[in-house]
This record gives C-alpha cells, sequence and structure tokens, in this order.
C-alpha cells in the first residue's frame, strides 16, 4: 500500500523536504509530480489571503479525495497538505506529491487531487486587500466545477 | 444565540440540532454554531434552509440565496433534498473555494 501523508495545518512547509520523503531510499519511484499553489498579490492590490476551514471535516474530506487517487493510479506515495489562517504574498498554500513508477500515473493523480480539492475541500478564501478595507470572499469558479467531469 | 421563534416542545426523542456556519454564511448569521431546536417539519437540508430564512434578518439575509448554499451532515457534503433525520450537526457554507 503507498504512503499516504494528509495535513491541514497553519504552519508553512517545505515543498522540497515534502517532496524528498516520497523517493528517499526508494528504487521503486520512477516518476514524481509536485505541484505548490501560492498566494499572489494580484498585481498589488492584495495584503494577505484569510484561508477559513471546517477542522476535522478538511481532514476527511482530503483524505477521501487522496484515497480515491491511490484506488485509481498506482501510486508509491502521496502527499497532500493544505494551510489555513492569514497567508501572505508569496507563501504556500497547498502541496499535492504524487509518486509512481511511471509518469503519467503521477501527472493525472496529481491534478485530479488539484481539481477536486479546489471545490470539494471545505476552505474558504477571503482576499484582504492593502487599502484595509473589508475583505472579499472570492467566489467559486464554473470553470472549477466543470473541471470535475474530466475524470 | 438569536431569540427563536418558539416552536414548543422538541418531538419525542429528538434532540436539539448543532448547526455551523461557515464563510459568509457565517458572517451573516453573526455566529459559528448554535443549538437549534428544530420544528418536526423541518425533515431535509432544503426544509432546515426554508425555517432558517424565517428565524431573523441575519439568518434572513445568510439564507436568501437558498441556491447559493451548500452542506454538510454531521461533516459530509450532502445535497438539499437529503433527510436529517439521526444526524447530531449540519453544516451550512458557500461553494467551497479551496486549492
Amino acid at each position: 500500500m503507498a504512503a499516504l501523508v494528509v495535513r491541514v495545518q497553519a504552519e508553512d512547509f517545505d515543498p522540497a523536504s515534502e517532496a524528498n520523503r516520497l523517493t528517499e531510499g526508494r528504487r521503486d519511484v520512477g516518476a514524481l509530480v509536485t505541484f505548490t499553489g501560492l498566494c499572489r498579490d494580484e498585481s498589488g492590490r492584495l495584503a494577505a489571503l484569510e484561508l477559513e476551514h471546517f477542522p476535522g471535516m478538511a481532514e476527511a474530506q482530503l483524505t477521501k479525495i487522496a484515497q480515491e487517487a491511490l484506488e485509481r493510479w498506482p501510486l508509491t506515495g502521496l502527499t497532500v497538505i493544505h494551510r489555513h489562517g492569514r497567508i501572505t504574498p508569496g507563501d504556500n498554500i497547498v502541496f499535492v506529491a504524487a509518486a509512481s513508477s511511471h509518469r503519467q500515473a503521477a501527472f493525472e493523480a496529481a491534478d485530479f487531487l488539484m481539481d477536486y480539492l479546489k471545490s470539494r475541500a471545505p476552505f474558504w478564501k477571503k482576499e484582504i486587500p492593502v487599502d484595509n478595507t473589508s475583505g472579499t470572499w472570492v467566489e467559486a469558479r464554473q470553470s472549477d466545477e466543470q473541471r470535475l467531469a474530466r475524470w | 444565540m438569536p431569540a427563536l421563534p418558539d416552536h414548543g416542545k422538541p418531538a419525542q426523542g429528538r434532540e436539539d440540532m448543532l448547526i455551523r456556519y461557515f464563510a459568509w454564511v457565517r458572517e451573516r448569521v453573526g455566529l459559528d454554531q448554535e443549538e437549534i431546536d428544530l420544528p418536526p417539519a423541518a425533515k431535509t437540508i432544503a426544509d432546515v434552509i426554508a425555517w432558517l430564512q424565517t428565524v431573523d434578518d441575519a439568518h434572513g439575509h445568510a439564507f436568501a440565496d437558498a441556491e447559493a448554499i451548500r452542506a454538510a451532515l454531521d461533516q459530509v457534503h450532502v445535497d438539499i433534498d437529503t433527510p436529517i433525520a439521526g444526524a447530531r450537526e449540519i453544516a451550512f457554507f458557500p461553494p467551497m473555494t479551496g486549492g
């Protein structure tokens, strides 16, 4: 059974060491795909993102999505990390890493996970503008919902 | 906890439901969560939304656009026609924006 790591946390993570963990000491991994989602400043407009989450359900839902990926692709390891709380431009928000013997499974599993956690993981982003006006909740995009149909 | 309409005694064996709110639903209601003695007629998530709309102005504002509301029953995402019988907790929130 492939090693699964799912974490929901306020603190930052190190993408390089998280990626290393999936290949260290192994000889069967032929492909490692990692994705790191960062907070961008929207051309200088954003001071931060506030990420609200549903504790308990967030971990459960990420685990459910990750387990589905493990069933669908022959992975040797899978890591999913999602942060919550106040995140400033340049900081990490989310990390997905999929390891497999072959690249197609790793690419597809990482893509699948990101599509699903965009619209099926209980997190909500609020944009905090630099001008100190009250924040605005990010609206879910129809295109994110449509991407799920690919799977 | 806002003043809620009096619906008399809870139906037999029925305990108060924990209702939790997230994101702009939470902000509009003005609460993270509340224990509510739901009327026996509220049998599905949609019934609960319809009833919450009538509680007060804050709830009315939060639940005005029922189509924009998503729900979880005991922390599992469900459709609005899902029966609530046996559940301990209902959460209401806007469409998720993770990732």
